[in-house]
């Protein structure tokens, strides 16, 4: 349901830079979305099929990139892939506070094209 | 027409973020320790409070801000524990957000109050995406909504500075695993803090409330020391 208010908060951001670039029409939009933030991404897209008719970005293709969990163990100074939500360090076995990635809501790129003319 | 691709890199949250950090300099302004309660609807959140106030009022100010799709039937409850509460009716949104805060500050009197609690929309998923400006986020499981939800639901238990394990009292009735509740939680949140606790029978609530008294104290304590150092930043 959050999806929806999501959703909106792309359309702004993604409105905003077409202005800010002077696009017109928007074909492609890049996110990354952490493994373990709290959207569902079929949901995401349909919201923004819903919240972006009749602007710059009706129509796009939102593409979304996954990222994974990872964390940091502070003792080992060892990075690591968290494996079935288990915060702990695979190298000593200490339980690891510091997640470095995994929770990501971010746009990467937008694509579409501007109104001037070639040449 | 021109194809061009445009390297952003925004957080889609950043409008939300910004609100929060609004809300959270004018909780430090106000020297006030405020807390994100969230559960699925009917764990107990607003039993928590009322019970919570009972015990504490006499030593520090709280106020409430009451999260509800529709009705001020919380906020009322709690008005009638003798403290400020304010209702916010989301009409039909499954979280609250920073704008709505802002609102609700509006109609709070802030002087002498330590503590804040915010009873968020009851819903599992979407309020923890979305920050309020609170100090700690607090979450509320109930032994009846089963073992499985922190496995199922992970970021809400991910990010909760304390897991409140709520309805220990039926726990006979129930095939809940509460071993399995603590193991997954210290898995997925190893510095949470977990209590099991009845708000019917008050059972658990001794843990509970020295910790939460303890998180104001030291919040007081610090900004004391905040205030009286002179080489402190001031924003
Ligand atoms: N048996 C038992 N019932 C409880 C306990 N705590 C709360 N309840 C009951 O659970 C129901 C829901 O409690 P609330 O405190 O209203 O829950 P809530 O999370 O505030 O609910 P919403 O605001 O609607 O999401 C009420 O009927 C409470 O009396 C408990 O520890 N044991
Ligand atoms: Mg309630
Ligand atoms: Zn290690």
């Amino acid at each position: 349901m959050h999806e929806l208010s999501i959703a909106q908060s792309l359309l702004d951001i993604i409105v905003d830079e077409s202005n800010k670039h002077g696009l017109e029409r928007i074909n492609k939009v890049r996110l990354r979305i952490g493994e373990l933030a709290a959207v569902v991404p079929e949901s995401l897209t349909f919201c923004f099929d819903l919240v972006s008719r009749d602007t710059v970005a009706s129509g796009a293709v939102i593409e979304i990139e996954k990222i994974a969990v990872t964390a940091r163990c502070d003792k080992c100074d060892l990075s690591f892939e968290v494996k079935d939500r288990v915060f702990e360090c695979p190298k000593c076995g200490e339980p690891v506070l510091e997640m470095l990635g995994g929770r990501e809501l971010d746009v990467v790129s937008i694509e579409g094209e501007t109104g001037e003319n070639d040449g | 027409m021109a194809e061009i691709k445009v390297p952003v890199v925004r957080n889609i949250l950043q409008a939300n973020e910004r609100l929060a950090a609004e809300n959270r300099s004018r909780f430090d302004e106000a020297g006030i320790f405020v807390v994100n309660l969230m559960s699925s609807p009917g764990a107990g959140k607003t039993s928590l409070l009322e019970k919570t106030i009972e015990a504490l009022a006499g030593r520090m100010g709280i106020a409430v801000i009451e999260g509800d799709l529709q009705s001020s039937y919380d906020a009322e409850r709690i008005q009638k524990k003798g403290v400020q509460a304010v209702q916010i009716n989301t009409e039909g949104g499954c979280h609250l957000d920073g704008n709505m805060i802002q609102i609700a500050l509006e109609a709070l009197d802030l002087a002498g109050i330590d503590l804040l609690i915010i009873e968020n929309v009851g819903n599992l998923v979407c309020p923890a995406e979305f920050n309020l400006g609170e100090h700690e986020k607090i979450t509320i499981l109930s032994v009846a909504e089963g073992d499985d939800k922190p496995i199922k639901y992970p970021l809400m238990f991910q990010i909760c500075s304390a897991l409140l394990v709520n309805k220990i009292d039926l726990l006979p009735y129930t095939n809940c695993d509460m071993e399995k509740i603590r193991k997954t939680v210290r898995q997925l949140n190893p510095a949470g803090k977990v209590f099991e606790i009845s708000c019917r029978t008050g059972e658990g609530f001794e843990p509970w409330l020295s910790w939460i008294a303890n998180k104001v104290a030291e919040h007081r304590k610090n900004r004391a020391q905040a205030c009286a150092s002179p080489r402190m930043d001031k924003h």
